[in-house]
C-alpha cells in the first residue's frame, strides 16, 4: 500500500478510536459514584442549590444529551470549562503537556540508550560473566514497577545521598523568561544552561524511575535477536571477508534485530506514558498526569475527558509514528 | 612447489570431548580445485570454517597448524588473522538466500571489503564491483547493485555471492555446498559460472559437497573424509578409475551416474561402514597412548 493511502487509513481509524474513548470515559466517569456537585456544596445546602448548580454545568440532562452538546463544543474546538478552576480545559491541558512530554521522551532516551549498550554490550560478551549480570539486573529492573523504583530514587538521591530534587518540575526561585512551556527544549535553545541544569536536576529522578523497567525491557529483547542474528549466514560471511567482533554486531546483526525490539518499544512507550500519572504525582511534578489526579479527586469531569482525550491522542500517534519508522527501517516494506 | 593452503594435523573437538576432525592433513596448491568430499557429520564444512576463522565458539582446535601463504594462522594476533584471511581467502556460501544481509544494498555488500579491510578507493571498489557482476552474467549491474536483496532471485543471489567472493582477487576461495540449496537447472549454470571464474582468475578452489557428480566436472584433486579422519587424498582419474580406500568405492558405488540414470544404487555396505568405524576407533586409542 502506498504511504499515503496508509496515513489516510490511520487517520480515519484515529478518530474512530478517539470517539470511541470519548464514549467511554464521558459515560464512566457519570456513571460511578461521586459527583462533582457533591464536592462545591458547602455544607447544610438544600435541595434546589443541588437543582441549580446542576443545571448550571448543565449535569441535568440526560448523559446521551450531556455527550451531544459536549461533543459539539469539541467540534467547535471548545473542550469545556474545568469545573474546580473555571478556566476552559483546552487552555489547562495544554499547558501541562510540554512537562508531561518532555519527561516521557527524556525518560524514552535514556531507556533506548541504557537498554541498546545493555544489549550490545551483553552480545559482545556473551556466554560470559558479564551476560549472567545483565541478565539478572534485567530481571531485577523488570520486576519492580516504576513507581516502586520511584520511590528507591527518592530514598537514594534525595535522601540518602541528596543529589537530586525530589519535588517539581523547577526551582521556584528561578525566573523562567521562556515563551513557550517546554523549558527544557527551550533553555537549550536559548543557551540558558544554568535553567537547564535546574530542570534537569528536577526532572531526571522521575525520568529514570519510567525508563529503567522499559530499559529492561529493551536490553533484554534486543540482545536476543541479535544473539539470534549473530548465527545467521550473512553474519558468518562478513567475518570471512576480515571484519571483527564489534563491527559484525553492529553494521551487519543490528539493523536486523532491532526491527522486533522497536515495535515493543512503541508499545512500551505508551505504557509509560500512562505511568507518568503515578510518577508525576510522586514526584510533584507539574505535568498532565499530576493534573489528571486532582481532576479525578475533584470529579472534573469535562477536565478528566479532557486529559484522557489527549492521552488518547498521543497514544495513537506513538503507535503511527512507530509503524512509520517500522517501514523507514525495513527496507522489505519500503516499496509496495 | 610449497602449497598456497596447507593444514597439518589438525584437531578440532566440541568442548575438548567430542573429535570433530582427526589430525587432518591437507594442501591446496595456487590454482588447484580441491573437492572434499564426506557425507554429512564427517567434518568436510568444519575444514573450511577453520581455515577461514569462523568455527562456532563450541569447538576449539585442540593442536594442529593451518599455514595460509605461509603464515600460520594459530600463532597470529586475531585482527591480523581476520584481515589476512579477508585479504588473501573468501567464502562462497552454501543458502545464498540467507547469506546476503537483508537491511542492506547489494552494491556495499560487494564492495564493503574491498574498502574497509584492503584499503582501496571507494570508486575504484565501485567499478571493480560492476565489472564483477558484469563477468557473473548480471544484466544491469547498475540497477543491482541498489536493489535489497529480497527483490532479486536465489540464483542472481548466487551469482551475486560468486562475484563477492572474487572481488579481492584471493588466492584461495572455501565454496562450500554452493549448489546445494539452488534448483537443479540453475545448479548446473552456477557450476559452470564457478569454474570459468577459477579457471580465469586462476583462484584456488577448495569445494565442500556431498556430491561426487559434481566432483567428477570441477575438481582437480580429492580428498575423502569419514568422521573427521582424511581416508583418501588423490586425483579425480585416479579416484574414479581405482578408489584407494574401500568407502571411497561404495560412496562411488552409492552415486547416480548421468549415463545411467535407472541403474540401481548399491548404498554403503555395512561392512565397509564397520570397518571405517574400526579405523576411527584404531585412531582415537592410538591418540590417547
Amino acid at each position: 500500500m502506498p504511504i499515503l493511502k496508509r496515513l489516510l487509513l490511520r487517520l480515519v481509524t484515529t478518530f474512530v478510536t478517539l470517539f470511541g474513548v470519548a464514549v467511554i470515559v464521558f459515560v464512566v466517569i457519570r456513571v460511578v459514584p461521586g459527583n462533582p456537585i457533591a464536592m462545591m456544596l458547602p455544607p447544610g445546602a438544600g435541595e434546589d442549590d443541588i437543582l441549580r448548580l446542576k443545571a448550571l454545568y448543565g449535569l441535568d440532562k440526560s448523559i446521551p444529551e450531556q455527550f451531544l452538546i459536549w461533543l459539539g463544543g469539541v467540534l467547535q474546538g471548545d473542550f469545556g470549562t474545568s469545573i474546580t478552576t473555571r478556566q476552559p480545559v483546552l487552555e489547562l491541558v495544554l499547558s501541562r503537556l510540554p512537562a508531561t512530554l518532555e519527561l516521557s521522551v527524556m525518560a524514552l532516551i535514556i531507556a533506548v540508550v541504557a537498554g541498546g549498550i545493555l544489549a550490545l554490550t551483553g552480545t559482545r560478551l556473551r556466554g560470559g560473566r558479564v551476560e549472567a549480570g545483565i541478565d539478572v539486573a534485567n530481571g531485577m529492573a523488570l520486576s519492580v514497577p516504576d513507581f516502586l523504583w520511584g520511590l528507591v530514587l527518592i530514598l537514594l538521591f534525595g535522601v540518602l545521598w541528596p543529589v537530586f530534587q525530589i519535588s517539581g518540575r523547577v526551582s521556584p526561585n528561578i525566573d523562567l523568561p521562556f515563551s513557550t512551556r517546554f523549558y527544557l527544549f527551550e533553555s537549550v535553545l536559548r543557551l540558558r544552561f544554568d535553567i537547564w541544569a535546574d530542570l534537569v536536576s528536577h526532572m531526571f529522578m522521575p525520568a529514570l524511575a519510567l525508563a529503567i523497567p522499559l530499559a529492561a525491557i529493551i536490553a533484554q529483547l534486543l540482545k536476543q535477536s541479535l544473539k539470534e542474528t549473530m548465527h545467521l549466514d550473512y553474519v558468518t560471511l562478513a567475518r570471512t571477508k576480515g571484519y571483527g567482533e564489534n563491527h559484525v554486531i553492529i553494521r551487519e546483526a543490528l539493523p536486523n534485530a532491532i526491527l522486533p525490539t522497536l515495535t515493543l518499544v512503541g508499545v512500551q512507550f505508551t505504557f509509560l506514558i500512562g505511568g507518568t500519572v503515578i510518577i508525576e504525582r510522586l514526584f510533584s511534578y507539574e505535568g498532565l498526569g499530576n493534573m489528571a489526579i486532582n481532576a479525578v479527586i475533584n470529579r472534573d469531569l469535562p477536565l478528566i475527558q479532557g486529559i484522557v482525550i489527549l492521552f488518547a491522542l498521543i497514544f495513537t500517534m506513538v503507535n503511527l509514528l512507530v509503524d512509520l519508522t517500522y517501514a523507514a527501517l525495513n527496507p522489505r516494506l519500503r516499496r509496495g | 612447489m610449497s602449497a598456497f593452503l596447507t593444514i597439518e594435523g589438525l584437531n578440532v573437538s566440541l568442548s575438548g570431548v567430542l573429535p570433530i576432525l582427526r589430525s587432518v592433513d591437507l594442501a591446496v596448491h595456487a590454482g588447484e580445485v580441491r573437492g572434499l568430499v564426506g557425507e554429512s557429520g564427517a567434518g568436510k564444512s568444519m575444514i573450511g570454517k577453520a581455515i577461514l576463522g569462523t568455527l562456532p565458539r563450541a569447538l576449539r582446535i585442540e593442536s594442529g597448524r593451518i599455514l595460509l601463504d605461509g603464515e600460520d594462522l594459530q600463532r597470529m594476533r586475531p585482527r591480523d588473522r581476520r584481515r589476512l584471511i579477508g585479504a588473501k581467502a573468501a567464502l562462497i556460501p552454501q543458502d545464498p538466500l540467507t547469506a546476503l544481509n537483508p537491511a542492506r544494498r547489494i552494491g556495499p555488500q560487494i564492495t564493503d571489503r574491498l574498502v574497509d579491510i584492503l584499503g582501496w578507493r571507494r570508486r575504484a571498489a565501485l567499478s571493480r564491483a560492476l565489472e564483477l557482476l558484469d563477468e557473473v552474467r548480471i544484466t544491469d549491474p547498475e540497477r543491482v547493485m541498489r536493489a535489497y536483496p529480497h527483490e532479486l532471485s536465489g540464483g542472481m543471489r548466487q551469482r551475486i555471492l560468486i562475484a563477492s567472493a572474487f572481488a579481492a582477487e584471493p588466492r584461495l576461495i572455501v565454496a562450500d555446498e554452493p549448489t546445494t540449496a539452488l534448483d537443479v537447472t540453475v545448479q548446473k549454470q552456477i557450476l559452470r559460472l564457478i569454474r570459468d571464474m577459477q579457471a580465469r582468475h586462476g583462484t584456488a578452489l577448495l569445494f565442500v559437497t556431498h556430491d561426487l557428480g559434481v566432483v567428477s566436472k570441477i575438481c582437480q584433486t580429492l580428498t575423502v573424509l569419514y568422521g573427521g579422519l582424511v581416508l583418501e587424498d588423490t586425483t579425480i582419474e585416479e579416484f574414479f578409475a581405482a578408489p584407494g580406500h574401500p568407502y571411497s568405492a561404495a560412496l562411488l558405488g552409492a552415486t547416480p551416474k548421468y549415463t545411467d540414470p535407472h541403474g540401481s544404487l548399491t548404498p554403503v555396505p555395512q561392512s565397509v561402514i564397520d570397518a571405517a568405524n574400526a579405523q576411527l576407533d584404531a585412531f582415537d586409542r592410538a591418540r590417547r597412548q
